[in-house]
């Protein structure tokens, strides 16, 4: 059984992991059973009763009541033994235990953002204490986006408008990936996350270091931590290198050619329309797939943004 | 009708003679009239089935293409040849070219088209116009289509789901109007079988003598006409939100996107049917004509279809499990799918019966339908994965999922397309093709599908999502040798089309009767005549009674009284006279 789900799964990581693949397992090793005994049936019929001449008689043969009843019912055991065992894991999975941690996850074109009671928000990573459950309470301000952990065997749709829930429990530390698997569009293959798993003392110590700041003086840093915390990086790269959007290095000042042909000045309320109203200038050679922030930032923290955006040479 | 009315004792006795048919009739419905118009105003069922072929074979060229460069593509992690935008591109064109314009037209549209009307052993459809009209209902869908590819192209996938679709800049409207037309297409194509099937049988030909392509094509029929307003309802409501703004799937309107995927599964999963049962029909032919024995199991095999037909309207939540939806619905969804795998794994326990103590040739179109049975096994098999809840959770929108569907998709459907296009080959165009062409394409077919989509199962439960442009390192390996693969397929159907093009070039005559088959098709000649039947055929025996003489299958009413009442159920009949 191991070699088999090794090659085939990657190593299970959650408490409800083994379940699932035990009964994958259990699913191959019955079709290949199926598969392989109908095939060399096939084979074998083939040599046997190969055509020896065009007058060939053959019998005649309509029906074998025994045996069609056979062949329908053995399998009809088959598919419900899965059935139930398939739903009772299922019902694992939709029930969250009571004593679950809850973490607030929001998906948006293309990232995914971690919100905690304390007030800390952590972009495209999901930190957790290990051995605990963890209840995930998931929307989308956008489209549809679906938040997959292949090492937790775990998935479920994030859905605007609505929540959604999932919940699992790691009992090791360590690091998972995340893939969004609802097709949302250019970034859709990039909009990946990490699952960190700590022990539970260095996870409270994470917990406390990222306490959401009551009260930030110095806006670069403020702005910095909003470009972050939106993931802005998963579209306008610190490197130069262009992503789906223009790099932030040195885009502050900088005169630019837009895609209707104009030219104009990255200035501060050239920004404070790219971030409020995105389409409005859109700069050649990128296309126009930001979604806005109106509504979503303040005035002063859109100031704090381009304070930031200022300092990236 | 009249038999109702009737007394039993007055049905009409009909005198029956044997017809034998011509083998190469010089005029025939390929020449009997000439010139463009009379392809494109034809009202000849056989004419408007070689129209759908080749409508169907384009589509299929055009979206193979884009299954290559997709392949190509995904050679490496990152970009290779194309861009993000374009990808999303062209896999959403590769899927809606691939099952609005072929896959859902190709057996009941190019095949029944040209079979239906043979094997109920009359001279056209019920309503010859109507046919007509869906075909160009058809053209003026795919135009649209094309219109759509052309004027900024669309990339939501072959689904649509809201909201993403509702927002995104491309084509969307002119697509879906483009698919909303061919369910019309569809819709209508599916009334004109019912209608035939159950009205214009010849005497003697009842339901329990039907060929099992007639019942498929019969069960098919109905889902299309029960399932399709579904989408089209659906899509005309995607477009009024689009257009009108009006809040129905949107949540920034005050609608609701799961309810889209209600409505577009309530009509693409019995569309899965629409795509897969008309296979099972050709199948059913293939594997009796080439084992030359009695099918096993005659209305196990009818009977299931109608019940696939049925209960497949009924699990469209499984594609629904990690929606959100609720426990109670997944139960049942789940449980329904499973029992839908009991009726499919029947058929193909009746079909390895049947080529039992056989007399089995491996001709090319029984060759397709060997590969058909193990293809469909592993992709039916794998159906059972992804409808088990607690897997599901792990395998749904994978490289399992899309493994699981071209297994069902390509190494059933297309596989069962090509078995009837080899069967019936000879009879629609009265002639033959190379053999050993043949089953060459066929083994560089089987290997390089396998090839392609073995290791997409392994990506899919390794975690590699479908839809993606660029995939983690590990992922390079499988996603290769599924590149590779996919060009061995291009290569095998390449060949097909090169030796099927040389066989209608200069292939050598076909007789009427190539396969020694027993259905009405092969008592007439190769190709047919325009009217197909120079007499009313009469029907003694089953399509598969091969323990009669091949004599009690070339019967016609005596003295060529077209206008006899046809009515009876049992057929009486004076010694039978041979020729003259």
């Amino acid at each position: 059984m191991n070699w088999f789900n090794e090659f085939n799964l990657p190593e299970a990581k959650s408490t409800y992991a083994s379940d699932v693949d035990a009964l994958f397992f259990f699913l191959n090793a019955t079709s290949f059973i199926i598969l392989i005994g109908t095939t060399i049936t096939v084979i074998y019929f083939i040599i046997r009763y190969k055509r020896k001449s065009d007058d060939d008689v053959t019998p005649l043969i309509t029906h074998n009541t025994q045996l069609e009843i056979a062949w329908a019912v053995i399998p009809l055991i088959l598919v419900l033994i899965v059935f139930g065992w398939g739903f009772k894991g299922h019902l694992t999975m939709r029930n969250v235990p009571e004593t679950a941690y809850e973490v607030k996850v929001t998906g948006f074109k293309w990232a995914w953002r971690f919100s905690y009671a304390n007030g800390a928000v952590s972009p495209n990573e999901l930190h957790v204490p290990a051995g605990r459950p963890i209840k995930l309470v998931m929307s989308s301000t956008d489209v549809i986006h679906s938040f997959f952990v292949p090492d937790y065997r775990m998935k479920q749709d994030v859905v605007p408008g609505r929540y959604t829930t999932a919940w699992f429990e790691a009992p090791e530390p360590g690091e998972s990936i995340v893939f969004c698997t609802e097709y949302c569009g250019t970034s859709h293959s990039n909009m990946m996350a990490k699952v960190i798993v700590h022990e539970q003392a260095d996870f409270d110590l994470w917990l406390a270091s990222n306490k959401a700041p009551t009260n930030i003086q110095n806006p670069i840093e403020y702005g910095e931590k909003m470009v972050t915390d939106n993931a802005c990086l998963t579209c306008h790269s610190l490197d130069g290198s262009a992503l789906v959007g223009p790099s932030f290095v040195g885009l502050f000042g900088r005169d630019g050619e837009m895609a209707d042909g104009t030219i104009v000045t990255a200035d501060e309320n050239y920004i404070r329309e790219s971030i409020l109203n995105p389409q409005a200038k859109i700069v050649k050679g990128y296309a126009p797939v930001m979604p806005t922030y109106q509504g979503a930032f303040a005035d002063e923290q859109i100031d704090a943004i381009i304070e930031y955006l200022k300092t990236v040479k | 009708m009249s038999t109702n009315s009737t007394p039993i004792e007055q049905k009409t006795k009909l005198h029956v003679q044997r017809y034998v048919q011509e083998e190469n009739p010089a005029v025939n419905y390929l020449n009997a009239k000439s010139g463009i118009m009379s392809w494109l105003g034809t009202l000849d069922h056989k004419r408007i089935g070689v129209m759908y072929l080749i409508s169907i074979s384009f589509f299929f060229f055009v979206g193979g293409m884009l299954a290559l460069l997709l392949r190509t593509e995904l050679w490496t992690p990152a970009k290779t040849i194309i861009e993000a935008d374009t990808y999303n591109h062209v896999f959403t064109l590769h899927g809606a070219i691939m099952i609005f314009l072929f896959l859902v037209p190709s057996i009941p549209a190019a095949l029944g088209n040209f079979l239906l009307p043979i094997q109920l052993g009359c001279k056209d459809f019920a309503f010859p116009r109507l046919n007509l009209f869906s075909f160009y209902l058809y053209v003026f869908g795919a135009l649209f289509s094309v219109t759509a590819i052309l004027t900024g192209g669309l990339d939501t996938g072959w689904t649509f789901y809201t909201p993403y679709s509702i927002t995104t800049s491309s084509s969307v409207i002119a697509m879906t109007m483009g698919v909303f037309i061919l369910g019309f297409s569809s819709i209508l194509t599916g009334i004109n079988f019912i209608i035939t099937t159950h009205k214009m049988r010849a005497p003697g030909l009842s339901w329990g003598k039907l060929p099992l392509f007639v019942w498929s094509a019969y069960a098919t029929s109905i889902i299309q006409v029960l399932a399709t307003p579904v989408l089209g309802i659906t899509l005309l409501l995607l477009i009024m939100e689009r257009v009108l703004q009006i809040g129905i799937f949107d949540p920034a309107l005050g609608g609701d996107p799961v309810l889209y995927q209600h409505f577009f599964w309530f009509y693409s999963h019995p569309a899965v049917y629409i795509m897969i049962v008309p296979g099972f029909g050709v199948i059913s032919e293939v594997i009796a004509t080439f084992s030359k024995k009695t099918i096993f199991g005659y209305w196990a095999i009818a009977l299931s279809s109608l019940a696939i037909a049925f209960m497949g309207f009924v699990v469209w939540g499984h594609h629904m499990f990690v929606s959100g939806q609720s426990p109670l619905a997944s139960f049942f969804f789940s449980f329904i799918t499973f029992l839908v795998g009991i009726p499919t794994g029947i058929k193909i326990f009746n079909w390895v019966s049947t080529m039992y103590r056989g007399s089995i040739s491996l001709e090319a179109p029984m060759l397709y339908a060997l590969g058909f049975l193990f293809l469909f096994t592993v992709g039916g098999l794998t159906g059972i994965f992804l409808g088990t809840l607690s897997v599901d959770v792990h395998l749904h929108d994978t490289y399992f999922v899309v493994a699981h569907f071209h297994y069902v998709m390509v190494g059933g459907m297309v596989m069962a397309l090509l078995a009837g296009l080899h069967y019936w080959w000879p009879k629609m165009f009265g002639k033959m093709y190379n053999k050993t062409a043949a089953f060459v394409a066929w083994l560089v077919i089987f290997v390089g599908f396998n090839v392609t989509f073995l290791p997409q199962f392994v990506l899919g439960s390794r975690g590699m999502p479908r839809r993606y442009y660029n995939y983690i390192d590990e992922f390079q390996a499988l996603h290769q040798i599924s590149t590779i693969g996919a060009y061995m397929l291009g290569l095998g159907f390449g060949i097909i089309f090169v030796y099927l093009l040389i066989s209608l070039l200069k292939g050598k005559a076909a007789p009427s009767n190539p396969w020694n088959a027993r259905t009405l098709e092969w008592t007439i000649s190769s190709p047919p005549t325009e009217h197909n039947f120079e007499h009313v055929p009469v029907v003694l025996h089953g399509p598969y009674d091969y323990h009669f003489p091949i004599e009690e299958f070339q019967l016609g009413v005596a003295g060529g009284h077209h206008d006899i009442d046809v009515h009876t159920e049992k057929v009486v009949t004076k010694p039978i006279e041979t020729e003259e």
